[in-house]
């Protein structure tokens, strides 16, 4: 199918001739499928792991220290936090995030993953510019939406009477 | 010495001497692993930074390509160098190191055959008998500039590519022995509105086919001319549409092989690396360790390598932008 160009007695093939739109459809087309539903399943198990863990431990707490599940609640985070941010330190949360998905990004271990992965990265610009300042870069943003959506929620609490109860 | 549109054709082809080539531990466990000159077991060489790490990885590069030509550090009369970092520290420090004249190149990815290209136009027009081009990547720099922190829990997408840890150098000479380049395409940046910076595959493979044209046409040469045609890192998304377009252009690309060096460094079924490698060093370490090496075996005559870039930055695809893409051509015969 090649074009002789008479011209120049020289090879001339066809130009690119697909418009971007085109190509995006083209190459769209051309991805590897994802399994939405197995994610769906990988991270509904992994999430539901990390919550039975979680809720492992409250009960440990509760029944070694003779706590309330309220009084349980503070402690048992703190332990999801640190066994996070062990995994995060010696290379494996990463890896679990890439089987997992959501599962481990939504539990309180995938925070604690984001700011101690941003506080490691950037510990070599220093303790304040680096992981002082890179530490919520990622975590930065749950924060500020976070506080966003509770406030909204305050309001409409507060207008249709379920506040101060 | 310019033949056709964009093409440098060199009558008294400049010589590629010697190589030096150093990867990562993936790379080290993908199937090339014997054809590089050095290969770590970890990612951190012993630094405490992943830049330091990368800039490490070519001054070894760098060290071995010296070495191996039997020449001394003061006999290299200028270095041609680039990465992906900002502002390109790796190879500026890395020059520093070296302490020949320097020019640093910006061709994301497609940086490898971007410096071969200018070392052998500077050696065949007469500017320097030899010069070292060079360029690197590491895994954990380039997820940290472009991407998350390294071990934040993102999950990446089956398109995305994983960024070779390792660096590539050649010398290239007026004489010596050796195989020889014989031209260079200069790549356009083709942008085709692709705007996920997680399937840099199918951004980079319309440049990779405009380059490929371009050369073909500057220099009368069907692809049967060469044993091997290659392209940097399109890997497994990018190189088929790569070789669909060319097919629908009238390229008659069954005459030659036609791969990807994103597809060859690993064993991408077995190896977590979702479509394939990318990154400077992807096209650097299997052009000048496995590919040079079969040809001093004899393998192969002729090869060209098309190396591509995705010339974006991490501003510009969070302000929405699609990704510009560029691929830069040479022709090495033996």
């Amino acid at each position: 199918m090649t074009v002789k160009d008479t011209s120049k007695g020289r090879i001339a093939y066809k130009p690119m001739s697909m418009s971007a739109k085109e190509y995006k459809q083209f190459a769209k087309n051309r991805e590897p499928g994802r399994s939405v539903l197995a994610n769906c399943v990988r991270a509904f198990l992994a999430g539901g792991l990390i919550c039975l863990i979680g809720q492992g431990v409250q009960e440990f707490y509760k029944a070694a220290f003779g706590m309330s599940p309220l009084q349980a609640g503070d402690p048992t985070v703190a332990t999801m936090v640190l066994l996070s941010v062990i995994l995060t330190s010696v290379g494996i949360y990463d890896k679990i995030a890439q089987w997992a998905g959501a599962g481990s990004a939504v539990p309180v271990t995938g925070f604690a993953n984001s700011m101690s992965s941003a506080a490691i990265e950037h510990r070599s610009e220093g303790l304040v510019l680096g992981v002082g300042a890179n530490m919520f870069k990622l975590a930065g943003s749950v924060i500020v939406f976070g506080v966003v959506a509770a406030f909204f929620i305050g309001i409409a609490a507060w207008l249709f009477g379920g506040a101060g109860r | 010495m310019k033949q056709g549109e964009r093409t440098w054709a060199f009558p008294n082809p400049p010589v590629i001497i010697a190589t030096g080539t150093v990867v990562g531990p993936d790379e080290g466990e993908g199937p090339l692993s014997a054809d590089f000159d050095l290969v770590h077991p970890d990612m951190e060489l012993q630094q405490p930074s992943w830049e330091k790490a990368e800039r490490a990885l070519l001054e070894q590069a760098t060290d071995i390509a010296i070495s191996n030509a039997k020449l001394k550090k003061d006999d290299i009369e200028y270095f041609v160098g680039g990465d992906l970092l900002n502002q390109i520290i790796s190879s500026t420090f890395a020059a520093r190191t070296i302490g020949a004249p320097y020019i640093g190149v910006f061709g994301a990815c497609s940086t490898s055959m971007e410096t071969l290209a200018l070392a052998s136009l500077m050696v065949a027009s007469g500017a320097g008998d030899k010069v070292l081009a060079g360029t690197s990547s590491h895994n954990c720099t380039v997820e940290k500039q472009f991407r998350y922190p390294t071990e934040y829990g993102s999950q990446k997408p089956p398109t995305a590519q994983y960024t070779v840890t390792g660096a590539g150098a050649a010398v290239v000479a007026r004489t010596g022995d050796g195989p020889k380049v014989t031209a260079a395409t200069i790549g356009k940046v083709v942008d085709l509105g692709i705007k996920d910076p997680f399937n840099m595959g199918a951004a980079m493979a319309p440049a990779a086919v405009d380059t490929i044209q371009a050369h073909l046409q500057d220099t009368g040469r069907e692809p049967g001319y060469y044993d091997l045609i290659v392209t940097g890192d399109l890997a497994g998304v990018g190189h088929p549409i790569a070789r669909e377009l060319l097919l629908r252009n009238g390229v008659p690309l069954q005459q030659t092989t036609f791969n990807d060096c994103g597809l060859m460094i690993y064993d991408v079924a077995k190896q977590k690396v979702q479509a394939g490698g990318s990154g400077c060093a992807c096209s650097a370490v299997v052009t000048y360790g496995h590919l040079l090496r079969r040809m001093k075996k004899g393998e192969l005559k002729r090869i060209l390598v098309a190396a591509t870039g995705a010339l974006l930055s991490p501003l510009s695809f969070q302000q929405g932008e699609s990704i510009p893409c560029i691929a830069h051509a040479v022709s090495i015969e033996a």
